[in-house]
């Protein structure tokens, strides 16, 4: 694709439709598609069927939204999310869209700090800031939202954002012990009554199937993905990763999967002939902490403008998303439901306590991937995440592996100073190799 | 001849190499064109190679210097020529605090850097030295006099400063302010050495280490011994400097760091 025209379409009519802010949001279209055209389209040796994924965010705000606007007027619901941990597959049982809201640009914050306190996490402000001011055309889409008790940041502001869209809240356990187990089990029921409330149809065990294999299928073509990234020399970049595992939480499921599958078709051909994104000397970083939502490429950028390479994202918009599975041959709806949950219970996010799960996990993740530091970012006022990076942070130093913590927000304010940070970590992991 | 600049939020640096040895340097403030300031001070020397460092060390790059490398870096191979042996590094700039710990063979462990505010820099001792109404070096020296343990408990610069003003209003001598401050940049200097972790002496370099009363304060709070090499500010240039000296004896370049 040539790097000079690529823009983002602008449907100025549907939007009005949506009763967004148009003339804001035509401005911040722009800005996504010139910080889009200088970031991914800039890049060299860049696999061709990236070009799928170059479409879909060139039409990121019309032609998916059209996608999910037909399928309204079909009667299916749409449910917007803002965690790993509201199970999808129930939203598909329902012949419904799940798409993943959280915020990532630093755009709408002020709108937030309006109302919410300056000092919580960006995600949160982001997302809050995108429904109030009314420049995200699938918030505006949006037939409800699950939210869930996670961090106190964000269940919180649940109750303020219910006014604004109707916003349901799913109690996430902070332990996972057995009678956490149970409480989240019934949850998990009640998310299942609650889409078939909307939809006014049961959920049979053959669409929770149907839901499980479409999910399976995602999953496993993302994780196909990140084993292609764990090669060395890589042969595509961390940043075209991360935006496909961010692409994972608007797409249509069955069509993503298959694009994935077909990028990884080139990327194990490119291995073959060792066509590669950056030398095998190429510093590898594995990135883990806070998810980062679209357009949150500041971590990933940094790192691979000053030569190194991400080979891995330890995250909720990561691994985190697809690393388990589900079984596809159950047959009855309550073994369906205790295996949801049981799936779900194992994401290891730092809201829970203990959670020495992920810092092994980060561990296993280090060596499958070969990478030789790991950076770990954590969004400003996250405070689970920044607390948990100290058992992060001691486990690398037991196990002599380069460790930086960063801890940002979406302003370009620390640019510099993350630049530094992040230009001599790569320094000190070549160094060490000597 | 090879030339190591280290262009600082408020002054360049500039050390020439030959051999490994120091054979010429200049500081001088940044001014309002970096750029131009830069190549008036080292057209004099014809370098083989430039190599750039600190905060403006991309600009180098797209104007003059052959390669970059971080101020972690250049700090570490800088140190590591005045004192061989060293393992511990604190550098306290205009706008810049860091550590960096390394291993035996001088290697980059571990590093600290502060965030975005000025707290704990060389800026906040000046900001409090002018709401004092004194110069900066005069400030280093009057805290020397200063006793007692009045505290600065704000870490913004903005509150400080009032909270310095508030000081002198009730009648607190200007020396023991001044100790109070001083001491309030090498508390958040302790905590990041406690971070990264610390040996049995400590290489302090960067503008704030030919302050006296930094350099006794950080002494008496950790009892070991603190170096401060000749002058401190050079550090970072040199670093820079040998990096690129050893890097062209040996033919390898690696842009970008
Ligand atoms: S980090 Fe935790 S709270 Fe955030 S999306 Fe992931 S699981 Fe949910
Ligand atoms: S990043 Fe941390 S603070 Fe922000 S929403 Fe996720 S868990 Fe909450």
């Amino acid at each position: 694709m040539s790097p000079t025209q690529f823009e983002i379409k602008s449907y100025p009519d549907m939007w009005e439709s949506l009763g967004m802010n148009v003339e804001r949001f035509e401005k911040m279209r722009c800005v996504l598609g010139d910080v889009y055209q200088t970031t991914f389209l800039a890049q060299e040796d860049r696999p061709q069927r990236m070009d799928y994924f170059n479409w879909i965010i060139s039409e990121i705000h019309g032609g998916r939204i059209r996608e999910i606007l037909d399928a309204k007027k079909e009667g299916r619901p749409v449910v917007g999310t803002f965690c790993v941990y509201v199970p999808e597959e129930l939203v598909l049982a329902a012949n419904g869209i799940c798409i993943g809201l959280c915020g990532g640009s630093q755009g709408p914050v002020p709108d937030a700090e309006k109302t919410l306190p300056r000092n919580i996490c960006p995600m949160v402000k982001s997302a809050y800031g995108f429904k109030v001011a009314k420049v995200c055309p699938y918030f505006q889409s949006v037939d409800f939202v699950y939210g869930e008790t996670t961090c106190d940041a964000k269940k919180k502001t649940w109750e303020l954002l219910n006014r604004e869209v109707p916003t349901y809240v799913m109690e996430i356990p902070q332990m996972k012990r057995e009678r956490d187990k149970t409480l989240w089990l019934e949850e998990v029921q009640d998310f299942k009554a609650q889409m078939e409330n909307v939809t006014g149809k049961t959920i049979t065990t053959e669409a929770v199937t149907g839901a499980i294999k479409t999910m399976n299928n995602k999953r496993k073509a993302l994780q196909r993905l990140n084993r292609l990234q764990h090669h060395n020399p890589s042969p595509i970049s961390g940043k075209d990763v991360l935006l496909i595992e961010q692409i994972a939480f608007y797409d249509d499921p069955v069509r993503f999967a298959e694009k994935v599958n077909l990028l990884c078709d080139e990327l194990d051909e490119r291995v073959k002939k060792g066509i590669s994104v950056a030398p095998s000397t190429a510093p590898r970083v594995l990135i883990s902490g806070t998810p980062m939502a679209m357009p949150n490429w500041k971590a990933h950028n940094l790192v691979e403008k000053a030569g190194g390479v991400v080979v891995n994202d330890e995250s909720c918009i990561g691994t985190r998303y697809f690393k388990d599975l589900m079984d596809e041959n159950m047959t009855d709806l309550d073994s369906q439901l205790r295996a949801l949950t049981d799936r779900y219970m194992k994401i290891d996010c730092s809201c829970f306590t203990p959670n020495d799960d992920r810092v092994d996990q980060v561990l296993k993740e280090y060596s499958d991937s070969g990478a030789q530091g790991i950076l770990h970012y954590s969004l400003q006022f996250c405070h689970t995440y920044n607390i948990e990076a100290i058992k992060i942070k001691e486990a690398c130093e037991k196990e002599g592996i380069p460790f930086l913590a960063i801890e940002s927000d979406y302003s370009p304010e620390d640019i510099g100073q993350m630049q530094t940070r992040i230009e001599a970590f790569l320094e000190q992991i070549k160094g060490l190799r000597k | 001849m090879v030339v190591g600049i280290d262009l600082g939020s408020r002054t360049i640096k500039v050390a020439a190499v030959e051999g490994g040895r120091l054979v010429a340097l200049q500081i001088a403030e940044s001014g309002y064109d970096p750029h131009r300031q830069s190549l008036e001070m080292i057209k004099e020397y014809h370098p083989a190679r430039i190599i750039a460092t600190g905060y403006g060390r991309h600009l180098a790059k797209r104007h003059f210097a052959d390669e970059v490398i971080t101020e972690i870096k250049a700090h570490a191979l800088g140190a590591r020529h005045f004192f061989p042996e060293c393992r511990t590094i604190v550098d306290v700039g205009g706008q810049d605090t860091k550590v960096i710990a390394l291993d035996e063979s001088g290697r980059v462990l571990n590093f600290q850097m502060n965030d975005k505010c000025a707290a704990g820099t060389g800026r906040f001792l000046e900001i409090m030295a002018s709401s004092l109404g004194y110069g900066l070096s005069e400030f280093g020296a009057e805290a020397l006099n200063g006793k007692g343990d009045v505290r600065i408990s704000n870490m913004c610069t903005v509150f400080a400063e009032s909270e310095v003003i508030s000081l002198k209003n009730h009648g607190t001598l200007p020396a023991d302010i001044a100790r109070a401050v001083h001491l309030s940049v090498i508390e958040r200097l302790i905590a990041m050495l406690a971070r990264v972790g610390y040996g049995d002496t400590i290489v302090f370099t960067g503008g704030v280490a030919k302050n006296p009363a930094a350099v006794n304060l950080l002494q008496e709070r950790l009892d070991i011994r603190i170096l401060v090499p000749e002058p401190p500010d050079i550090v970072g240039a040199l670093g820079a400097a040998l990096h690129g000296e050893a890097n062209s004896a040996s033919g390898i370049t690696s842009a970008g760091g």
